[in-house]
């Protein structure tokens, strides 16, 4: 540890401090994460491409990608908007709508589950105007696409917040000298500068609503093939006691993780690039 | 088009140039947006529970299947919560103080946690201490229940809200440099001292912050707490899996009862959250 400690530096603890850190993470994230790399390992290849290609596991990807993936757009067009809205105008309740924004993050999963699939439900407060018009919500993938909206929203508005407080007002100044039109300045100048902070949050979003479990089975229905989610799909191997499909579906999930981290890390360098 | 942004540019105080039609457009737009997602929700939770009236809610409280869940969460989030604070000051001070080589990797790992889905961080312990597991054998000798038990909870809980106090503090803490920490130094503090004196009182709104949401998430994680739980009533049930039970036997009004507690949590942590931004935010304004 000696030889990594930077010469002049005089604080003291930097040997204990790292190296309880790294004993902490190891114990509780590391070696537990690596168990599920292991097990899957035990399997042949040709048993793991079979259970992670069954038809019943393809349309669960199909419908928890999909689902995520159109949530994330939904809350890259409101986030953008709500973010705009709070950083730029001024109208009462502003502060209670920006802290409201956390909520996601603050509601337990099963609370907002349930209270989702109450208010869309046919005879709920929102169900009962969407039933005339044929629009199912509940018990369908549209739920599932409702319910993963809910939890990723709070992800593109607090990314895209900070990077819109941060915009130079000079630089729309500028834009306007030039005789730009409001509509050019937002186009040319604006959405390129905040382009990387609403793609991370897309990925953040994304990537938080393919794990979800909590707020989307009590609205989802959970038919096989039709609206089940493939975290559900893990619960009811393990609880048929298939643990070595369930390790095997798991293993893919967290390998779709790895890959969403790192194009978000890569993401991030991006933004902070136009940040500098 | 230009002449009329630019009258509009006088009346705004910064370069605010929709005009006032589009400006209100959007502000409604994002206000129903945010009062038909998270507004509504919320509001929905509290009129369910006293749907029934005020008795039938405190009733509904009292169930000792109830009780017990509540007990079973708090005791959950009193082992999680000073765990991770404790290892979330310990990493900010190696990480935030010192330069070292892998330091950004150690930085993605901690992090790790949050991208992993809530239902395979409850699954790794049931491969590890379940009995097809790795320690599975070893501890049905021994006659030690870690998974389906009350350890299985806590380390799950551990897992997913692991990052919290952590990931606050280090950017916090790296803001902030380390002169004042080197300052008392050379004036003779000791160590602890320094922690004590100089440190702690710069980062305890940054504490309060990464707390309260980490107490947030231990109190009510759903996901990895279901695999590892086993769901035996009044035994392993934490609040929010108790609500999906209520929930399931279609005893609406108390499931939503039960739910307002972790609503009304939820308020809370809102609130102390947006106090404690804004004081991290003046502490940072003023050095």
């Amino acid at each position: 540890m000696k030889l990594f400690k930077h010469h002049n530096n005089v604080l003291p603890g930097f040997g204990p401090t790292l190296g309880f850190t790294v004993f902490y993470l190891s114990v509780i994230v590391l070696i537990p994460l690596s168990a599920l790399v292991f097990k899957t390992a035990g399997l042949s290849w040709g048993d793991f491409i079979s259970t992670v290609t069954a038809p019943r596991v393809l349309a669960s990807y199909k419908v928890t990608f999909g689902s995520a993936m159109i949530a994330a757009v939904i809350n890259s067009i409101f986030g953008v908007l709500v973010a705009w809205v709070l950083v730029r105008y001024r109208f009462p309740g502003r502060r209670i709508a920006d802290a409201l924004v956390d909520l996601p993050f603050a509601l337990p999963t099963a609370v907002a589950g349930i209270t989702l699939a109450t208010i869309y439900s046919p005879n709920g407060w929102v169900g009962q105007f969407l039933e005339p018009l044929g629009i199912k919500v509940a018990f369908t993938p549209v739920g599932i696409t409702l319910a993963m909206t809910f939890i990723g929203l709070p992800f593109v508005v607090r990314t895209v917040q900070p990077v819109i407080e941060e915009i130079e007002v000079e630089l729309e100044e500028a834009a306007v000298c030039l005789g730009a039109s409001r509509w050019q300045t937002m186009k040319r100048v604006i959405f390129p500068m905040l382009l990387p902070s609403i793609l991370t949050g897309f990925a953040l979003s994304f990537a938080r609503a393919v794990g979800e479990y909590g707020s989307i089975i009590f609205i989802a229905g959970n038919m096989p093939m039709v609206s089940e989610i493939t975290p559900l799909l893990i619960i009811t191997k393990l609880e048929q006691f298939d643990y070595q499909g369930a390790t095997a579906i798991a293993c893919v999930m967290l390998l779709t993780s790895f890959l969403m981290l790192l194009v978000i890390n890569l993401l991030q360098k991006w933004s902070r690039r136009y940040a500098d | 088009m230009s002449a009329a942004t630019y009258t509009s540019r006088k009346s705004g105080d910064r370069a605010q140039t929709e005009p006032p039609l589009v400006r209100w457009l959007l502000i409604a737009i994002a206000l129903i947006f945010l009062t038909l997602f998270l507004l509504l929700p919320l509001a929905a939770v509290f009129s369910q529970a006293f749907e029934k009236g005020l008795s039938v809610y405190l009733e509904a409280l009292r169930e000792p299947d109830t009780l017990s869940s509540i007990k079973l969460t708090l005791i959950t989030a009193a082992v999680t919560v000073p765990l991770n604070l404790f290892f979330g000051v310990t990493a900010a001070w190696a990480i935030a103080k010192f330069t070292f080589p892998g330091k950004n990797l150690l930085i993605t790992l901690i992090d790790l946690p949050f991208s992993v889905s809530p239902v395979i961080s409850g699954l790794i312990y049931v491969l590890i201490f379940g009995l097809q597991g790795w320690l599975g054998p070893w501890l049905q000798e021994h006659d030690i229940k870690i998974v389906f038990a009350v350890p299985g909870i806590i380390l799950a809980t551990l897992f997913v809200t692991f990052p919290f106090v952590a990931r606050e503090l280090i950017p916090l803490m790296e803001a902030q440099g380390k002169e004042e920490e080197e300052a008392a130094l050379v004036l003779g503090a000791s160590g602890l001292q320094t922690f004590l004196r100089v440190t702690l009182p710069n980062i305890k709104w940054g504490i309060i912050y990464g707390v309260i949401l980490c107490n947030a998430r231990a109190m009510g994680e759903f996901g990895a707490v279901s695999v590892v739980s086993g769901h035996i009533r009044g035994m392993t049930n934490t609040v929010p899996l108790h609500v999906e039970i209520l929930y399931n036997e279609y005893n609406y009004t108390a499931a939503f009862a039960v739910a307002s507690l972790l609503a009304f949590l939820a308020l809370i942590t809102l609130v102390i959250k947006s106090v404690a931004e804004w004081k991290v935010r003046q502490q940072l304004g003023n050095d």
